[in-house]
């Protein structure tokens, strides 16, 4: 299985420039292609959940280490690794299947699967990359793909959207290269495993690295103070990209990347874990205040992501204080599981109520709530799995939204952050609000019910396919709360941040 | 777009090719010498692209070029990555951009196994790249009313 982790770049990669060269000669080659090849990650990277154990370290090009020190670029492979790559590969094939019909209201749908392809092999890279130039690389490659999706749509508002989106995300870039400089200058190599233990212990100078990450990686992720490009970028997109954006490429560009660097590299100090879970929660309560006087729908599911990005980082933020001050390991792991599993659930539902979001504008063109209504007797698929979608990001039972929520709320009245947890209920009950705001004024308002003399059909079954699948998986994920199953998923990810700089020892084999 | 005078046009057809093939010669050269892929690569496009300056065009030949560049770039990426993949099937342990070609005498021109193939099809990449860049920017300013 060591050498199938290659596979993951190759296959997304290729697939993008056989698009680019036979899309163009065999009609329907690209769509018939690209969800193949997804498919197949899919099965690859769910096979690598259930079957794979430890660290997976794969040397590019088989330079073997000399005298101990790491010459080859490394993969490195282990429980978190895993989780993200399922993610990325089950839901990039959901969004791309669905991408099938969606694509037909744009012209240029080459040019459009290539990309998704390309942001898809950028994700994977930046996920199974064990060398941080990498991560930066593969980043650049996803982001790059994703400005010019998101510019998509090629009206005003989108280039707008995309151009503030660039240029936020060129700072961040800037930041991050000029922060992997400085490590490079501290310690001579580029491997996380190997800077881990370069890396002097304390100190300004390491403080300050990991700040200057911190905001790269954090604009990034659109956490609180550097938020301000998600709500154009994620609205103006196409539907399908925008489920790829909340739902995947902001997790896999911004938070995995930020979990792997202060558990696994840098040593947790108790400064740093206070500024993440401080600017976790700000996200959460901030984002889930400005949710809700939001009238388009796209923009309310974007601000929702900000708000539920902070409850991500406020569990793992909880463990990460209870870790640096050598506090109860169980309640710390507690609290990494809430935010881990958060992190799987709200991919699920997040890219579910964009393709939702998505159907409604394909059928009404329409994404202003003002003016839809009634739209639930005539798109009864989409009404429902968005309905499921809602209940589950509000977090009501037996949906997977209320475990991870409970998990990190249990986690944080057990570590003694009353506040957090208070101020989890009622961003909980807020977020409960503003989604029923919208459930109401799209799907059931009956007093603008002109939207069913208007003729319109439910939408094609390819994206109603992924909508029931996305729905499904809403009722499944609650079966993680299983001990049996969630030692095969959650904890082998948990593992990896709790053990902290045990990763140098799994990576390099010492 | 215009083209320039007589006198920018045949110094133009005199350099053009000398260009190229400094360029060839930086990218075979790679794996020896400063430079390689990309810097060869880069010299290369400008051997077409002083051409098109010199001459003037019109859009639709422009879009043409266009499509065809766009074609030898994917095709070249493809090929770097074929190479790369074939070193998983060929090296025996399954190793993504392992060299598995002969490593030859050191100094030599035909040595360092697959490098220089890499170096040529980055060269080609780079090229075509740096010469849609520029059509792309051609195009822009000619569709733009005045």
């Amino acid at each position: 299985m060591n050498s199938l982790v290659p596979l993951f770049v190759i296959i997304p990669l290729g697939s993008a420039f056989l698009m680019a060269i036979f899309g163009r000669i065999i009609k329907g080659f690209n769509k018939v292609l690209l969800p193949l090849a997804l498919l197949f990650l899919t099965y690859l990277s769910i096979k690598f959940l259930l079957g794979a154990e430890g660290t997976i370290t794969y040397q590019v090009g088989g330079f073997a280490p000399v005298a101990g020190v790491p010459i080859a670029i490394y993969l490195a492979v282990d429980g978190l690794s895993r989780l993200m790559l399922t993610i990325i590969s089950l839901i990039g094939f959901l969004a791309c299947f669905y991408s099938i019909s969606y694509i037909n209201i744009y012209t240029a749908e080459r040019k459009y699967l290539i990309l998704f392809s390309l942001m898809i092999a950028g994700m994977n890279g930046i996920v199974i990359s064990g060398d941080i130039f990498n991560i930066f690389v593969f980043l650049e490659i996803a982001s790059i793909a994703s400005y010019a999706l998101v510019a998509f749509g090629i009206d005003r508002q989108e280039l707008e959207a995309s151009f503030k989106y660039q240029v936020l995300g060129g700072v961040a870039s800037l930041l991050i290269l000029f922060s992997i400089g400085f490590l490079y200058w501290r310690t001579g190599t580029l491997n996380i495993a190997d800077i881990s233990t370069q890396l002097p212990y304390g100190g300004i100078f390491v403080k300050f690295i990991a700040m200057v990450f911190l905001v790269g990686f954090g604009l990034k992720a659109a956490i609180f103070p550097f938020h301000s490009w998600l709500p154009d970028a994620h609205s103006s997109a196409p539907s399908p990209i925008s489920a790829m954006l909340s739902g995947v490429l902001i997790k896999a560009v911004g938070l995995y990347v930020i979990f792997r660097l202060f558990f696994n590299m840098f040593a947790l100090s108790h400064q740093i874990a206070m500024i993440i879970t401080v600017l976790g929660t700000l996200s959460m309560v901030i984002g889930g205040l400005l949710a809700i006087g939001q009238w388009d729908i796209k923009r309310l599911l974007a601000y929702s992501s900000i708000s539920q990005v902070g409850y991500i980082i406020l569990g793992v933020g909880i463990g990460m204080l209870i870790l640096s001050r050598q506090g109860n390991t169980a309640v710390a792991s507690l609290a990494i599981i809430g935010g881990i599993f958060h992190l799987l659930n709200h991919s699920v539902f997040k890219s579910l109520l964009f393709l939702s979001a998505g159907a409604v504008e394909f059928r009404t063109g329409e994404r202003n709530m003002k003016k839809l209504g009634g739209l639930a007797e005539v798109l009864p698929v989409t009404s429902s799995t968005s309905m499921i979608a809602s209940l589950s990001i509000s977090g009501l039972p037996p949906f997977n939204g209320f475990f991870s929520k409970l998990l990190i709320i249990i986690a944080a009245v057990q570590a003694g952050y009353y506040l957090l947890a208070l101020l989890a209920v009622i961003i909980s009950i807020v977020t409960i609000g503003y989604f029923m705001k919208m459930q109401k004024f799209t799907f059931f308002n009956r007093s603008r019910v002109f939207w069913q003399d208007r003729n319109i059909r439910e939408v094609p079954f390819v994206m109603c396919f992924s909508m029931i699948i996305l729905a499904l998986l809403c009722f499944a994920l609650s079966l993680l709360m299983i001990p049996s199953l969630r030692d095969v998923v959650l904890t082998p990810a948990v593992n990896v941040l709790v053990e902290g700089l045990k990763y140098t020892n799994a990576v390099l084999g010492y | 777009m215009r083209g320039m005078t007589i006198i920018v046009r045949k110094i133009t057809q005199l350099v053009a090719p000398v260009i190229f093939l400094y360029g060839l010669y930086i990218i075979v050269h790679g794996h020896l010498t400063p430079g390689g892929g990309f810097a060869g690569g880069v010299i290369m496009a400008g051997a077409f692209i002083l051409p098109i300056l010199a001459n003037g065009s019109i859009l639709p030949n422009l879009r043409k070029e266009e499509a065809g560049l766009e074609l030898m770039e994917s095709a070249a990426i493809l090929g770097f990555l074929i190479i790369a993949g074939l070193g998983l099937l060929f090296s025996g342990s399954l190793i993504f951009f392992s060299n598995f070609l002969h490593k030859g005498i050191l100094g030599k021109l035909v040595s360092a196994g697959f490098i220089p193939i890499e170096n040529i099809v980055v060269g080609v990449e780079v090229c075509a790249a740096m010469t849609t860049i520029f059509i792309a920017l051609t195009v822009f300013s000619e569709e733009v009313p005045k």
